[in-house]
């Protein structure tokens, strides 16, 4: 369960994380609060949306998902049952496969680093690698 | 079964410690923006304009300066400034045939059209004028459904300005009787809509670069005859 626990937190931090960069993007925050000032370089970049959807918007759902999925699988009586943990992980590992292409453009394209955008990727990676553990977890509990 | 019920009352806990602290940063970094407004009913002082003819581009000697009068709200000033300015900026004005002369002229129903002059004029006070100014009309879309005033604090930052000192240009408005100084200057010569262009005593409406051209090269020519 704690593997659960553990992905619902984080994802309730994807969520506002994802929230702070697309109320940038609607214009309601001035500046994004961004050591090195990259942050703005990638947010406003052209790679910003991807198939004409704003990526932040994109990751907002995403967490939200993966935070009702993480939330309801956190019930004592779905402790054992797997589904919560394949959902999880097939959220996660799309969300991780998408982060890992976004930190490529930013490093080989966009030439300019976002620590929002980092931060992201490491929690929806941290959320896949709990999701994983989980699915052991139930593996070892039925065999 | 299962996690004991302080297990999960630790867990509800911890996701309620995240969701506060994140909707106060939320909260926090809301609340940072301000809300500015240019006033449009200022009295025109004389200082307001002194030694100010407008924000120049091109060599001083150029045989024929244009002058636009333009709105930064306006969809088809930031055609203009996108699609043609351009090539009358590489092949006009920095071949040393045009000087231009931008001047605003913000009109009533852009609300955001004063701010957005504003801001340009907090820009040119550092010396990136033009820079902003593109960035303005690039932007047009975003920053006029709503929030311009974080929008042109992103530009500003892009641009290359102090942020800080561009904030506090803005909040002082110290430029709003200049830009209404500018749209008196616009309404008296008879504009009406935007953009719209002075060349040579008269107005145009927009023109294509090859219009551009061929106007120019006229009025050369006849400089040259006389």
């Amino acid at each position: 369960m704690k593997y659960r626990m553990a992905a619902a937190v984080l994802a309730l931090a994807g969520v506002i994380l994802a929230a702070y960069l697309y109320l940038f993007k609607l214009g309601l925050i001035g500046t994004l609060a961004c050591g090195t000032g990259s942050c703005e370089t990638v947010q406003l970049s052209r790679w910003s949306r991807f198939l004409g959807v704003e990526v932040s918007l994109i990751g907002l759902l995403g967490y939200v998902a993966l935070l009702v999925v993480a939330v309801i699988a956190t019930k004592p009586a779905l402790e054992l049952v797997r589904w919560p943990s394949r959902w999880l992980a097939v959220l996660s590992g799309i969300g991780t496969l998408f982060a890992v292409y976004l930190t490529a453009l930013e490093l080989f394209v966009i030439h300019a680093i976002c620590r929002w955008c980092v931060g992201s990727a490491v929690i929806i990676t941290l959320i896949f690698i709990a999701s994983l553990l989980d699915l052991r977890r139930l593996r070892g509990a039925s065999g | 079964m299962a996690a004991a019920p302080s297990g999960m009352k630790g867990f509800y806990v911890t996701l309620g410690v995240v969701a506060v602290a994140g909707l106060a940063f939320l909260g926090w970094q809301l609340s940072k923006k301000r809300n500015i407004s240019i006033p449009a009913n200022v009295v025109v002082l004389p200082a307001d304009t002194a030694g100010f003819r407008g924000y120049l581009l091109g060599s001083d000697s150029a045989p024929v300066e244009i002058t636009e009068y333009a709105d930064y709200e306006c969809p088809f000033c930031a055609d203009f400034d996108i699609v043609t300015f351009p090539d009358v900026r590489t092949r006009l004005i920095e071949t040393g045939l045009v000087r231009w002369r931008y001047r605003d002229m913000p009109l009533q129903m852009h609300p955001f059209a004063r701010v957005a002059a504003h801001a340009a004029a907090c820009a040119d006070e550092q010396g990136k004028f033009w820079p902003m100014h593109t960035l303005l009309y690039q932007g047009q879309t975003d920053w006029a459904r709503g929030g311009a005033a974080g929008h042109f604090e992103k530009y500003a930052e892009l641009a290359g300005l102090d942020v800080d000192k561009y904030k506090d240009c803005m909040t002082s408005a110290r430029y709003a009787g200049r830009i209404e100084a500018s749209y008196q200057e616009a309404v008296a010569l008879g504009v009406n809509s935007t953009p719209t262009f002075l060349i040579a005593g008269r107005l145009y409406e927009p023109l294509s670069y090859d219009q551009f051209k061929h106007l120019v090269d006229s009025l050369i020519a006849v400089k040259r005859a006389q």
